[in-house]
């Protein structure tokens, strides 16, 4: 018995050292004077199922602040990313941002791609008063927080759930004229959220999915769920998740003789979709703010050329989060410029009042935010992407929505 | 009918996966009384092995299944070793349990620094045509996993029970002491019995890798899904494994499919209480005195 005590305090004391340890980090605040570079945040899963999207996006911000930091930087001052890993859950997330917060003091904060993180930890900066500019969740509410919260700092720039639920819904009932469809989405805040918002878009239309499927992160046999909207005669699967669980889904779908379309969260485009679900993944069409193959605009392919010369990649594993996280940083320091400072809530006055617009690598941005929209995408700059032969391709035909590079639209 | 027939062999294929690494479970608790709460992370390494044998040494399927069991056989030594022998000297159980738990996290961070925490496609033999029987749709890996598997099992309950040294882990399971006074080698038994389970895991998870996707994460789940599978199946019998696996994988999919998909893995939890409750050795355990 006394061994077993023994034991069970080397552990504690061995894990009381390594909380300590993992506090210790940078305690000092930097960020303050002139001539020090300025601190942006930029927290997302680096590691895991999502990793695709954050490494991206995390990519896509470093290739701006370098773009800025080789034109002299903003207020004769370097751009200094302080990245943090996290790790896709809700916990880590409000952990990283309190730090990033408390402790780094940066001046605004990038990221995060997960919803349940973005839930998580988006009242930190808002406490702070310092923006964050969501740069990849589609769930997180933005818009939304206007409510409890007049002042709010809280940005987008990703095509949220909104949008997306009413294209999968749109391109299901409206385009390809199809009455009955499934829905199948995984466990998480994002799908869940997901599969509220295709209900309601697909209420607008007077239809009700015949069945309503979940899926939990890392479920590998679909054959139930997959089943049920078999049987219930569903002509589409319309599906919300991330990329390997999509590609299961997909997979299933081929093993049952299943070959009804399969409309997705943008998520499809995501390098592990499209390698883990190889030829099954042809044909699923997902909502898309940027598309790598075929972009004609000179900006996003000067991006794309940039993207893979400095990280050596042919294939931007995830190219939406990537040009999110690069055009983010650098509306991000169009605003710190034009406001003269670093001070939160003027960087914050600047982006609701941009005075140049910004030719960016998903769309020109023209005034994308205002005091009461913190949305910069919408519907227009939103195409559907389908998967054809291991990448996302525009589609073709006459059917296509308009190009992405239309100005932006005020709603 | 083609509907439940599907749901039957999907269950069946899922079960009989679960019921390899219970099998494990099983190998290693009859002769040592311990467990290696590692199992998981076992499958995954096995996975992973396989996974780079294929697409690096570009061995065939068959040569990865091999490299996969020899890295099984390398993981058993370190796993007895390591974290059980010692264990087992001092008479501690916290020990080796904190310390086959451990070595999961240590080869689960390992495995996220060698090959990245993405989850990767497994070339399997046989792609991804699936095979048409009355109806029902069937993926040649699934037939696989389900035939190997049993042949498997058999082969090793045949070799328990017939042959010679497995009387001699019989007879270590049943007593450690009396087996050593009739000239056992009771180190050696358990250092087989450990590379034997080990082996069953690494090899399951190259059978179940074309059918998942390969992460190093993959194992968690699967381990602790058949660890619930030895305990209502009965942590000392063969059969006892095969048959939890196969109830919790065939609740899974018929209540994910008759059900909700939000409920899949309460009936089979459920049962494990139920279990637990009422006959803590297993459906198939035997109710062992222990007299000192």
């Amino acid at each position: 018995m006394q061994r077993i005590y023994q034991g069970l305090r080397a552990v504690t004391l061995a894990g009381a050292a390594m909380g300590a340890l993992a506090c210790s980090g940078s305690k000092d605040a930097g960020g303050k004077g002139a001539g020090d570079a300025i601190k942006v945040g930029v927290y997302g899963p680096f590691t895991g199922g999502s990793s695709p999207m954050g490494a991206s996006m995390r990519d896509g911000a470093r290739l701006a602040a370098e773009d800025i930091n080789a034109k002299g930087g903003v207020l004769g001052r370097k751009i200094e990313l302080v990245e943090r890993d996290d790790q896709a859950t809700p916990e880590r997330g409000a952990q990283v941002m309190q730090d990033l917060v408390s402790n780094e003091k940066v001046v605004a904060v990038l990221g995060p791609i997960n919803t349940g993180v973005a839930l998580a930890s988006y009242k930190y900066p808002m406490q702070a008063r310092i923006p964050l500019i969501i740069n990849v969740s589609a769930g997180a509410p933005v818009n939304e927080l206007f409510k409890d919260n007049p002042d709010n700092y809280v940005f987008r720039i990703a095509a949220s759930d909104d949008i997306q639920a009413e294209m999968i819904a749109g391109e299901a009932i409206d385009t390809r004229g199809l009455k009955k469809v499934a829905l199948l989405c995984d466990e998480t805040n994002y799908g869940q959220n997901g599969c509220k918002k295709m209900t309601e878009a697909l209420q607008k239309r007077s239809v009700t999915a015949v069945s309503v499927g979940k899926f939990k992160i890392k479920d590998t046999d679909m054959t139930p769920q997959l089943q049920e909207a078999k049987q219930k005669g569903a002509q589409a699967i319309l599906a919300y998740g991330i990329g390997p669980e999509l590609a299961q889904l997909a997979n299933g779908m081929k093993k049952l003789g299943y070959t009804v379309p399969m409309i997705a969260s943008w998520t499809a485009s995501m390098s592990n979709f499209i390698d883990a679900a190889a030829a099954n993944g042809n044909g699923v069409q997902m909502p898309q703010t940027f598309i790598q193959e075929g972009a004609t605009r000179p900006q996003a392919m000067s991006f794309i050329d940039a993207y893979r010369k400095k990280f050596n990649a042919d294939r931007i594993p995830s190219a939406v989060s990537a040009a999110q996280g690069y055009d983010s940083m650098q509306l991000l320091a169009m605003a710190i410029a034009q406001a003269g400072s670093t001070e939160g809530p003027k960087v914050k006055a600047a982006l609701e009042s941009l005075a140049k617009p910004y030719e960016g690598a998903i769309a020109t941005f023209d005034k994308p935010y205002s005091a009461t929209d913190h949305e910069a995408i919408h519907k227009p700059q939103v195409v559907m992407g389908v998967v054809q032969g291991g990448k996302v391709t525009a589609p073709a035909g006459a059917m296509a929505a308009p190009a992405p590079a239309a100005p932006a639209t005020k709603p | 009918m083609s509907d439940f027939a599907q749901l039957l062999l999907s269950g069946i294929a899922l079960g009989m996966v679960y019921a390899l690494l219970a099998f494990g479970y099983s190998v290693t608790f009859s002769t040592s009384r311990t467990i290696n709460f590692a199992q998981g992370e076992f499958l995954m390494v096995g996975a992973l092995v396989g996974l780079a044998m294929q697409t690096r040494l570009h061995l065939p399927y068959l040569g990865a299944t091999v490299g996969a069991a020899l890295a099984g056989v390398a993981l058993g030594l370190l796993l007895e070793y390591a974290a059980i022998r010692r264990a087992l000297r001092t008479g501690s159980t916290a020990t080796w349990i904190l310390a086959t738990v451990a070595l999961g996290i240590i080869l689960r961070n390992a495995a996220e620094r060698i090959w990245g925490t993405d989850d990767l496609p497994y070339p399997g033999p046989f792609g991804s045509d699936p095979i048409i029987v009355a109806g029902v749709r069937v993926l040649p890996q699934e037939i696989l996993v389900i035939v190997v598997a049993s042949l498997i099992m058999v082969a090793l309950e045949l070799f328990r029970r017939r042959s010679a040294y497995g009387k001699a882990i019989t007879a270590v399971a049943a007593d450690k002491d009396a087996a050593a006074l009739m000239g056992i080698n009771v180190g050696r038994v358990m250092t087989f019995s450990f590379i034997v389970s080990s082996v069953l895991a690494t090899v399951a998870g190259v059978l179940v890798a074309p059918l998942t996707l390969v992460s190093p994460t993959m194992g968690t789940l699967l381990g602790t899904k058949a660890y619930a599978v030895a305990i209502i199946g009965g942590l000392q019998s063969g059969l006892g494994g095969v048959v939890g696996g196969l109830l919790l994988g065939l609740s899974e999919q018929f209540t994910a499919r008759y059900i909700s998909t939000g409920f899949k893995d309460t009936p089979g939890f459920l049962l494990l209480i139920l279990i637990l409750l009422v006959k803590p050795s297993g459906l198939f355990g035997k109710r062992t005195v222990r007299k000192v």
